[in-house]
């Protein structure tokens, strides 16, 4: 049984990752534990619990900045961002409910480890692009400051990129500045029901291509609709291409009338109010519209957008294929039999040929153990990825093998 | 003046067999190694500085880059890539003993993919030129650093270029989908793609901003936007940078995030419209340039908004701009400060540093007094929305000494920024200039850990040496631990 030890600042952190590279001794990095199912299955000696790093140090609303320990619920800081009608625009979602991990908040140094975000990933960015600096303990048991509180710093080289996003394999994050952003006064989306996924790609680019300023734009299919908590969407019967607004009060009906215009080729335009909005941009935040259980496994496909639905007919059958399409088609959450190999042989040659890469983000652990689950690399990427890891983490003791087998 | 690493004498003595070596690899028209001719490459946009190079190539094909790389690589030749040469910080300073590799040559724009919201170009393009290339169809690329006319996107990528529209919509960082880049043993590695996000580490984040010393960038692919229906521009006019500064806020504050929101103090405002004539109030101490952009009701909207904000801030005088004109007038003196600076002062030292908007009123008093201290005229223009700092210290190069005083005064300036709580540059990049003043910012452990990265990506430290960090250190020194065993692991931490 793996201890689990629980610092409670920085430097306890620093003495424990010190003595476990002195000791040759492997830590599992956790917080909130939401993602903990997301990689290869690791057998780490100890457990780096780093929620007691938590809490909020700094908070300038005029400033659109926000420091905090990297065990901060993000619920805890989206709910002091709200009182100042701020917020973090890469929208971490909350996986828990979907992974099957439990409901509990992930933390902000979770949401920065995976490079997490939301639906308005092509207009706000992810996690990354709101990083303005970072306090973390490397592998070699060192404290490292990157980055800083200023919204513009090109003061050495951009470390904060390189550790969101590293799953814990790199250093512990301790404490995570970011960027916030303000709340926009108005929300709505407007809908089309029945596309096919050709249709709907095309439809979310000329929405994304107008000036209606599009935050979100997302295909639903049929099945995955149907089990929305949205009962215009449940009740549709259809799949639903959905597009979302966001601005100021004043002009907002200018907003939503450019983007009808642009949408109206493409059949009936539907509205949904804030309220419905918010509830649905959620539902696909947390990937919560796919159905639990063991007989699937599912993907997360980074690709071109407008290549989308010719990856998916590559890898599945029918058109009846729980395929749900964010960032305008950008991203597929694919769900596949989990016999074999998951369908990762089908998926990367696809994706081999029209560009991207894909991640098996659900899956039992043997077949997280057989499969490849995050997109393998060609030999001169994969010697950059050893070395890094080498150069940040030397005797392999954080997260070991998450990622990549030896890394 | 900062000095270079020693020049390597056996590479120089080796000069004539080096330059044939590369005649072997490269067209005739892409060797330029006739003293009267490497003139031009002899000097970036910090000008101060000037170093011939022991031969400067031009190639034309991803090809004839790795074999040079892979050349330069075997031999233990220096490499300092360059674009344009527009670097305020001297990220492209030849050296005496490398090979300058000019990525001029890669001028072409290769797919625009208005589908996909993206353009796939060759680094030499300039910046403006990609927003051109797509004006046609209502569409832009957002970085827009002053010198977009002849800065190159692969010159943008390696500094992690900003501009006046940072805030709302990001750095070359936050824009950029995707890179190949050539490595110094001639490896070529693409990253991400059109595309969003790395597959494993993001090594296309690191890359950008790296400053040439990584990789050399062959291929760019940048999202682009849809131009906004309207913008418009409000001048607003304070008797104190306080006043200008609590507007600022007070405008973040309110929610809105400006597409621009520029600050300039009195001796800059002075400079700009005695040679723009924008119609700069003359009778104020500090001038605010918002400007919003979106649907052009929601726009008209803002400026009341911005307007009544500043009025309650204590601003003696706001104009709106009620044409693109008169909008393109009141950016005018702004993007001319530095030329307009330029002619009140023989020469002029422009420094970047960023920091938080809070100490902005404490940092200008403080520059104040040190700019009577020094003796020398110091001008400010600054990107109010984003805390990033550009005072213009004034100062004559002919006078013995002066160009020693004015480094010394910017080095002071730049120290005080990290002391309120910023950093040394927000979008000019470390190169020569801030070298040396690393250390204020970084300790050593940190200092070591971005050497490490380094040496991941280059271990013979070929590529831009004598860029970025003060000290260097050996790879294999680096890549040493020092550990202490046995002592009994920290029973007060608690454990379950």
């Amino acid at each position: 049984m793996a201890t689990t030890l629980k610092p409670r600042d920085e430097a306890d952190t620093a003495r424990v990752v010190g003595w476990a590279a002195a000791e040759r001794k492997s830590l599992e990095v956790v917080a909130g534990g939401t993602k903990r199912s997301v990689g290869r299955p690791m057998q780490a000696e100890n457990v780096l619990n780093m929620s007691g790093l938590a809490g909020i140090r700094l908070y300038e609303p005029g400033e659109l900045v926000l420091t905090a320990g990297a065990g901060t619920p993000l619920a805890d800081i989206e709910a002091a961002l709200a009182e100042n009608e701020q917020q973090l625009a890469f929208e971490p979602p909350e996986l828990g409910g979907f992974l099957g991990t439990g409901r509990r908040s992930p933390t902000l140094g979770g949401a920065v480890a995976a490079n997490l975000s939301g639906p308005r990933r092509m207009s706000a960015g992810a996690a990354r692009d709101h990083v303005l600096g970072l306090r973390a303990v490397t592998g070699r048991g060192e404290t490292l400051r990157v980055g800083g509180r200023v919204m513009k710093n090109v003061t050495g080289y951009d470390l904060c990129k390189l550790l969101a996003g590293s799953w814990g394999t790199l250093a512990v994050l301790t404490e995570v500045t970011v960027k916030v952003m303000p709340r926009a006064e108005s929300e709505a989306t407007l809908f089309v029901a029945g596309l096919s996924a050709d249709e709907a790609v095309r439809a979310m680019s000329a929405g994304l291509s107008s000036s209606a300023g599009v935050s979100g734009a997302a295909h639903v299919p049929q099945t995955l609709a149907a089990r929305s908590g949205v009962q215009t969407l449940a009740a549709a019967g259809r799949s639903v291409t959905a597009l979302r607004i966001e601005g100021f009060r004043a002009a907002f009906r200018e907003r939503r009338e450019v983007l009808a215009r642009g949408l109206k080729s493409f059949g009936a335009v539907e509205t949904l109010d804030s309220r419905t909005s918010a509830r649905l941009w959620r539902e696909i935040r947390d990937v919560s519209l796919f159905p639990g259980g063991a007989s699937n496994v599912v993907w997360r496909l980074s690709t071109v957008p407008g290549r989308a639905p010719d990856a998916v007919r590559n890898v599945s059958v029918g058109e009846d294929v729980d395929a749900l399409y964010d960032w305008g088609g950008g991203l597929v959450w694919l769900a596949q039999p989990s016999h074999g190999d998951g369908g990762a042989e089908a998926i990367r040659a696809v994706l081999e040929r029209i560009g991207g890469h894909a991640t098996l983000v659900r899956a039992e652990p043997a077949t997280r153990s057989a499969v490849k689950v995050f997109e393998p690399q060609p030999e001169a990427l994969a010697a950059l990825t050893r070395r890094l890891k080498a150069a940040f983490d030397p005797h392999a003791i954080l997260n070991p093998g998450r990622m990549y087998a030896g890394v | 003046m900062l000095t270079m690493p020693d020049p390597d004498r056996k590479i120089i003595a080796r000069r004539d067999g080096i330059v044939d070596a590369l005649a072997a690899i490269l067209p005739a028209d892409s060797l330029v190694w006739h003293e009267t001719e490497m003139r031009v490459f002899q000097s970036d946009g910090l000008s101060a500085y000037r170093q011939m190079p022991l031969v400067v190539v031009l190639p034309k094909t991803v090809d004839q880059v790795t074999k040079v790389l892979k050349y330069c690589h075997q031999e233990g030749i220096a490499v300092v890539p360059r674009g344009a040469g527009t670097s305020l910080s001297g990220g492209a300073l030849p050296l005496a003993d490398a090979v300058l590799l000019v990525m001029s040559k890669f001028n072409q724009i290769l797919e625009i993919d208005y589908d996909n919201r993206c353009v796939v170009t060759q680094p030499g393009v300039t910046n403006l030129a990609i927003s051109n290339a797509v004006e046609e169809r209502g569409f832009y690329y957002a970085p827009d650093p002053s010198s977009q006319i002849a800065c190159t996107i692969g010159g943008n990528v390696a500094e992690n270029s900003g501009g006046v529209h940072c805030l709302k919509y990001g750095l070359t960082t936050n824009n950029v989908l995707g890179i190949e880049v050539a490595m110094i043993n001639g490896d070529v590695i693409r990253l991400g793609g059109k595309h969003l996000d790395a597959e494993g580490y993001d090594f296309l984040g690191l890359m950008v901003g790296s400053e040439g010393l990584l990789g050399v960038v062959t291929e760019v692919t940048v999202r682009i936007l849809t131009r906004p229906d309207a913008a418009r521009a409000l001048l607003i006019g304070f008797a104190s940078t306080a006043g200008a500064a609590n507007c600022v806020g007070a405008i973040i504050a309110a929610g809105i995030i400006p597409a621009g929101m520029e600050m300039m103090d009195r001796p800059a405002i002075h400079a700009a419209e005695a040679f723009v004539s924008a119609g700069y109030p003359l009778d104020v101490e500090a001038l605010l340039i918002v400007e919003l952009d979106g649907p052009e009701a929601e726009v008209d909207a803002l400026v009341d908004r911005v307007g009544d904000i500043a009025g309650a801030c204590g601003a003696g005088q706001v104009r709106a701009s009620q044409s693109d004109e008169e909008r393109a007038l009141f950016w005018a003196g702004r993007k001319a400060a530095f030329p307009a600076v330029g002619r009140i002062s023989p020469d002029y030292y422009c420094m970047d540093g960023t920091i938080p908007r809070g100490q902005l009123t404490h940092v200008l008093e403080k520059m104040s007094e040190m700019s009577k201290q020094y003796g020398l005229g110091l001008a400010n223009v600054f990107h109010a929305g984003d805390g990033n700092l550009h005072p213009l210290i004034l100062y004559d190069a002919n006078k013995p000494g002066e160009l020693e005083k004015a480094e010394k005064f910017g080095a002071e300036i730049l120290r005080l920024c990290v002391q309120v709580g910023g950093v040394l540059t927000g979008e000019h990049g470390v190169g020569v200039e801030k070298r040396d003043l690393m250390p204020e910012m970084f300790n050593e452990v940190e200092l070591k850990q971005q050497q490490r990265v380094k040496c991941v990506f280059d271990a013979r430290s070929l590529l831009n040496p004598g860029k970025m960090f003060p000290r260097l250190h050996r790879c294999a020194e680096l890549g040493r631990m020092h550990i202490h065993r046995g002592q009994v692991p920290f029973p007060d931490i608690p454990r379950f």
